[in-house]
């Protein structure tokens, strides 16, 4: 069939037909947008929750078109300029006031940012609600854990650029981790900063990790989180197959095609997404001082330890689950338990397909126990999240014990608790 | 002995409760008052460029206070040849590390970096460049009721006068009066404080108000988007 289409076109490559069709015998196009977006059956029943991907995609383009833009103007170097500031430092200052437009490039990508990870934390809050990593979408899960992993690095890397006091304690703080790793923990550490002390080799490393190796790493995943999703079909907020009632055709009766329909869907979803976006970046643009932290307005300084080192807010319920871990195990230092501890409840997520044995996917018919552990385990996340901004305190390390305790509850007692919940049955098809 | 471990125990306490007792003065001023800025612009040059620079800072960026580029020339740059060149410091770095024990630090951002859960950076600063004290165990002869033991001495001594504190009542008093009085110094500081925040981020009107207009588009297209989705919507049931 596809070969007496392709005979219609010289062998020189001239035109026969329309441009459409010669593109079309030499690349998949037509079949690519069919098979992604006029005939990639969604379905119907998508609410709120289901926004959340397409705005990270969206956040994914502010972030790379504004960070060329930056890379433009920024200069990754710790040395001192003749006003006795860092260069680097100084760079992001001069795209602030003297690049034409400067400011905006960089507070949507220092906003962006932050958007970024609320967005992906909502992304993966509808996946624990709607069972989107069960059975079979247990690959697109893993991808997307893999993406939340390197979006932690991007966002850490990053981070050290602006070269502020913030920036380089807070680096100091995360390198200085892997030097609890027994035996080669030293020696590595300082083959990750590249000197004894976060210093010009780290900056520039971080800056080629944060502008091309992660970046490229993100894409790869993004792409094959995407491909995989398609695979399948999505998964929906009453967490039923719609594959497996078709129509005549082999249409999926509650299937809707992917454009126009949610394609103009999303649209509303991120033109209000850019409203609150937008009303961060032009009226709050240091986020209450928890999207651009006050302190890093003072260029890093080595000899000045800043009285109290937080990271951004979205590494903080991780940074307090380090922080719980207070007790030396097997003669190992307590600071290495943390560092596992803060590794595990990353990594953990990986394991969710395995873990939940529940018959059915969608929390709306799941019963009373994995509700109260979502519910537990969220309150828990926020509450660490809350605890990781503050200094280190007597009942804020006790509580985050607690929270550390439930968080890795919830997945740990999965396989008890999601077997012996009560279940409603699941429907037939897709509720509205 | 005991005496040290308790004071040990007991420290860590101490600053907390001394870091949460931090009460800082609301700056009264605004950013959209220009003479005041231009005030402000005056004692800064005056008084605090001598020793701290403003090296993210253009001279002709000091037009958008209102003044034309000729009056920039005559009034404010003292240490400057050409109009597009940055407030920097005429002393040097390394001298000044021996003089002060630390380099002053730049002063462009220093109302952005100043910023806690106290309060805005122009209430430090407000606060701060009103409660130098007399002490005599300092170096410079001066210190600090928000910064204790400030490397940097009472420049604006002669407008403010000397005061001194008094260790019972843990306030300030008016030793010796300045040429200003306590209510002309509070409004120069004002206006000082007013630069400082201004040049912290001189786009941050021109930020608001482009915020305005950005909003306002979003939500023609809002109205526009969610047309759309219910028009092509209304078949699915």
């Amino acid at each position: 069939m596809a070969n007496t289409s392709f005979e219609k076109y010289k062998s020189d490559g001239s035109l026969g037909g329309n441009v459409l069709e010669w593109v079309d015998a030499r690349f998949p196009l037509t079949a690519s947008i069919k098979g992604h977006l006029t005939e990639y059956y969604a379905p119907k029943n998508f609410n709120f929750w289901y926004f959340f991907g397409s705005l990270a995609l969206l956040v994914l383009v502010i972030q790379i078109v504004t960070g060329i833009f930056l890379v433009m103007h920024y200069k990754p170097d710790a040395a001192l300029n003749a006003n006795g500031v860092p260069v680097a430092f100084a760079s992001v200052e001069y795209i602030m006031r003297d690049v034409p437009w400067g400011w905006v490039i960089r507070y949507m990508h220092s906003t962006g940012a932050s958007a970024f990870f609320i967005v992906v934390y909502l992304h993966m809050f509808r996946g624990l609600m709607y069972g989107s990593y069960r059975q079979p979408r247990e690959l697109t899960w893993l991808f997307g854990v893999g993406i939340f992993l390197c979006l932690m690095g991007e966002a850490f890397f990053g981070y050290l650029l602006p070269w502020g006091q913030m920036s380089f304690w807070g680096a100091q703080v995360i390198v200085n981790l892997f030097s609890a790793i027994p035996l080669v923990g030293e020696p590595l550490s300082i083959w990750l900063r590249g000197d004894f002390v976060i210093g010009d080799a780290t900056l520039n490393r971080f800056f080629s990790f944060h502008v091309i190796a992660f970046p490229l790493v993100l894409l790869g995943l993004i792409a094959a989180h995407i491909l995989a999703l398609h695979e399948t079909g999505s998964n929906n907020p009453d967490g039923v197959e719609i594959k497996a009632k078709k129509d005549e055709r082999g249409i999926p009766l509650d299937g809707i095609p992917f454009h126009p329909y949610y394609t103009v869907k999303d649209i509303v979803g991120v033109v209000v997404f850019l409203m609150a976006f937008s009303a961060i970046m032009f009226f709050a643009p240091e986020g209450g001082g928890y999207f651009l932290e006050y302190n890093n307005f003072f260029p890093a300084d080595p000899l000045k330890t800043p009285p109290h080192i937080a990271p951004v807010w979205y590494f903080t319920p991780y940074y307090s689950i380090l922080r719980a871990m207070v007790w030396p195990i097997f003669g190992l230092d307590a600071k290495f338990w943390g560092v596992v501890a803060m590794g595990a409840s990353v990594v953990i997520f990986a394991f969710l397909p395995w873990l939940d044995k529940s018959p059915v996917k969608s929390i709306r018919y799941r019963g009373p126990i994995y509700k109260t552990f979502l519910t537990l385990f969220v309150i828990s996340f926020f509450i660490l999240g809350y605890l990781g901004t503050q200094p280190p305190s007597y009942w804020g390390e006790k509580i985050s014990q607690v929270c550390s305790l439930i968080y890795f509850g919830f997945f740990l007692l999965m396989p008890w608790y999601s077997k012996v919940d009560k279940y409603r049955p699941a429907p037939d098809r897709v509720t509205m | 002995m005991k005496k040290i471990l308790v004071a040990l125990l007991f420290a860590p306490l101490m600053a907390l409760a001394s870091s949460a007792a931090l009460h800082l003065d609301k700056w009264p001023g605004s950013v959209a008052d220009k003479p005041a800025l231009q005030n402000g612009a005056k004692l800064f040059v005056n008084y605090c460029l001598n020793c701290h620079g403003a090296s993210y800072m253009r001279y002709n960026r000091l037009t958008e206070l209102g003044l034309t580029e000729e009056q920039v020339k005559d009034n404010l740059m003292f240490t400057a040849e050409k109009i597009g060149e940055q407030m920097r410091v005429a002393a040097r770095t390394d001298e000044q590390k021996q003089w002060f024990g630390a380099a002053p630090p730049d002063l462009t951002v220093i109302a952005r970096a100043r910023a806690s859960e106290h309060g805005s950076g122009a209430d430090w600063l407000y606060t701060y460049l009103r409660q130098f004290y007399r002490d005599d165990k300092r170096p410079t002869g001066w210190n600090n009721v928000v910064f204790d033991n400030v490397g940097m001495p009472h420049i604006l001594w002669q407008l403010q006068g000397q005061q001194v504190l008094n260790h019972e009542t843990h306030k300030l008093e008016l030793a010796v009066p300045g040429t200003l009085s306590p209510k002309e110094y509070d409004q120069a500081i004002s206006d000082l404080v007013g630069f400082l925040v201004w040049m912290g981020e001189p786009m941050q009107e021109q930020r608001k108000q482009l915020g305005i207009i950005v909003l306002l588009f979003l939500g023609v297209l809002f109205v526009l988007a969610y047309a759309l989705k219910k028009n092509y919507w209304k078949d699915v049931k």
